[in-house]
């Protein structure tokens, strides 16, 4: 952090200046929040109470909301599945992309450096409607509205960004640990797993919590995949359910609450993987 | 690497290295196959059958589908629904780039010159960020609802009843309403990355400019700035493609109405193949928007070498 240049910049600055440039990042964290607190604050009212006009604290807590989102919405089954997809397409990723990564980094083998560029090139082409031959793929494997027919597409989304960081993560492993394993007699599966892995832990954790927040939030796909209601996600049942009782804005908001929620704990408390993430990305360029 | 990068090597070493070589690919492959497999299947034939599906007439339905050559490639050209789609996406990318972009820098610029309060700012910023299209949809329709939403509520408390409007509902300010809605959770994106390249520049760089005596106005515009470029590039494709492909928050904000006043891209490409069955035609517009968004990106990057070389 450059506090000295900091200080240099706020050298001719007098207290009311910075007061004024707290006041102006002060404003937009409240821009940032209150959609948020007042979603929260209109889940817990009745409809009457959110009709009679707007104010932050409920009068009585109307916690049926909640329930009846929960049980008669079907948003318990959204939330499971969500659960799932989420859980399955992480673990997918991780093991498919650090074997991948792991020979990238470490293994020779032929066309290795075609084979790694192709997947470069996919990383960063566009490929927007990729969803309709996919849609046709999946009905001709009859794995159209099954659970596989969405997580398999779904862990393959998540392998090209993660197989980059990882085997730039395992190229800056020193050889020499892994080679002294390897004169003791250890395979490469033994070295990868014991040794490469477990060094790896940081850039694993920064993937399963990017895999995890994309999967969470991921609705087109889902879309395109899912027709039963029994195996919807949540953002699909959530988007399902608005078209149909949005004028009930109490439940809704406590549907978009139950929808969300997971996404802030995950970011709240992993907050620093997210952010080393980001500005990792941003200063590779 | 230098395994991998030394070939030249080999019939100098030992009879046990090249059996470890020849050991090594085997198993290197086995490593490789199931990413090999995912990719192969779900992304390449993707992409083979979206260019192949763009010549046909196939309807998504039965056995039998023609070659047409060009022909949905040429109706795409006559489409005035497409091209309003595609204006429409233009004016959401303009509103990001005017709107957005600068919001974040001015936000980052901010953040990085306080001292108390940076961890708290950066975490607020960042959570409209986090979360997903359909939810921000959800929370921004009910905030511009005609009847009992906080915006016409708060007007009307205001006592600026004429102020209060169907926002979604109106096509003069639906667009707007929706590109409110994607500025306020996207910003997040750009101020992370724009603070991520305000941290990477070295203080020694600014403590010499300002022995030189000189101004922080000058500083930022031809230091800060000028160093910033490479972010700046990175952000702008970003937002461009971001804008371009806005699919969820319109799907569940105004389903590209009232009219086709916020229909986009990517709503009209999932409308002809779900909701018309053409897929043959749908294909042929995936395929433009996919040429055309590269060649965004391209020119993007050109640009940005172009002044980074002046």
């Amino acid at each position: 952090m450059s506090t000295s240049a900091g200080r240099l910049l706020s050298r001719g600055s007098r207290a009311p200046r910075r007061r004024l440039l707290h006041l102006a990042l002060l404003g937009w964290a409240v821009a940032s929040l209150l959609p948020l607190l007042w979603t929260l604050s209109a889940s817990l009212q009745s409809n009457q109470e959110i009709y009679s006009g707007i104010h932050l604290i409920p009068r009585h807590l109307e916690l049926g909301n909640y329930t009846q989102a929960w049980t008669q919405a079907h948003f318990s089954t959204y939330f499971k599945n969500s659960v799932i997809y989420t859980v399955t397409i992480v673990a997918g990723v991780l093991i498919i992309s650090s074997l991948a990564a792991y020979a990238f980094a470490r293994m020779r083998f032929p066309l290795k450096n075609l084979v790694f560029y192709l997947f470069l090139i996919f990383l960063t082409f566009p490929l927007p409607g990729s969803f309709i031959p996919l849609y046709v793929l999946l009905v001709n494997l009859g794995l159209i509205d099954t659970p596989l027919g969405y997580i398999l597409p779904m862990i393959n989304a998540g392998l090209p960004v993660a197989i980059f960081i990882l085997r730039s993560f395992f190229e800056e492993i020193p050889r020499e640990i892994e080679e002294s394993a390897r004169i003791d007699g250890a395979t490469r599966l033994q070295v990868y797993r014991l040794i490469a892995l477990p060094l790896a832990k940081p850039a694993l954790a920064t993937i399963t919590i990017f895999t995890a927040l994309s999967v969470w939030n991921e609705f087109l796909f889902a879309l395109v995949v899912f027709s039963d209601q029994q195996r919807m996600p949540l953002q699909v049942g959530l988007m399902t359910f608005q078209g149909t009782f949005f004028s009930q804005y109490g439940l809704m908001m406590a549907a978009t609450t139950i929808t969300m929620v997971p996404a802030l704990a995950i970011y709240l408390v992993f907050q620093r993987f997210i952010v080393r993430g980001v500005m990792a990305g941003a200063v590779r360029g | 690497m230098l395994e991998a990068t030394a070939p030249g090597n080999r019939p100098a070493r030992p009879a046990r290295s090249q059996r470890r070589y020849d050991q090594d690919w085997k198993q290197g492959l086995l490593f490789v196959v199931p990413a090999l497999a995912f990719f192969l299947l779900f992304t390449v034939y993707p992409f083979v059958r979206t260019i192949s599906l763009s010549f046909s007439d196939w309807d998504g339905l039965s056995n039998h589908a023609n070659f047409v050559g060009l022909d949905n490639y040429s109706a795409a050209l006559h489409d005035s629904l497409w091209w309003r789609s595609l204006l429409n996406g233009g004016l959401f990318v303009a509103a990001a780039l005017l709107l957005m972009t600068p919001l974040g820098l001015l936000l980052a610029v901010g953040v990085e010159r306080v001292r108390r309060g940076r961890a708290a700012y950066r975490t607020a910023f960042y959570v409209p960020t986090i979360l997903s299209g359909i939810v921000v949809a959800v929370i921004w329709k009910w905030l511009y609802q005609p009847y009992g939403g906080p915006i016409n509520q708060a007007f009307d408390q205001l006592g600026l009843h004429s102020v209060a409007r169907a926002w979604l509902g109106d096509g003069g300010t639906a667009l707007w309403a929706v590109s409110l809605a994607s500025i306020w959770q996207g910003v997040g994106y750009p101020f992370l990355l724009y603070l991520a390249g305000l941290q990477s520049i070295p203080d020694e760089v600014y403590e010499a400019a300002a022995v030189d005596g000189a101004s922080e106005r000058r500083i930022f515009f031809s230091i800060t700035l000028p160093l910033l470029r490479p972010v700046i590039t990175t952000v702008n494709i970003l937002t461009i493609l971001g804008a371009m492909q806005m699919f969820n928050l319109v799907l569940a904000m105004t389903n590209g109405g009232p009219g086709y006043s916020t229909e986009v891209p990517v709503l009209h490409i999932y409308r002809e193949a779900f909701g018309l069955f053409h897929f043959g035609y749908a294909s042929a517009l995936a395929v433009i928007f996919g040429v055309l968004l590269l060649a965004v990106s391209i020119a993007q990057l050109r640009l940005a070498r172009r002044g980074a070389d002046r």
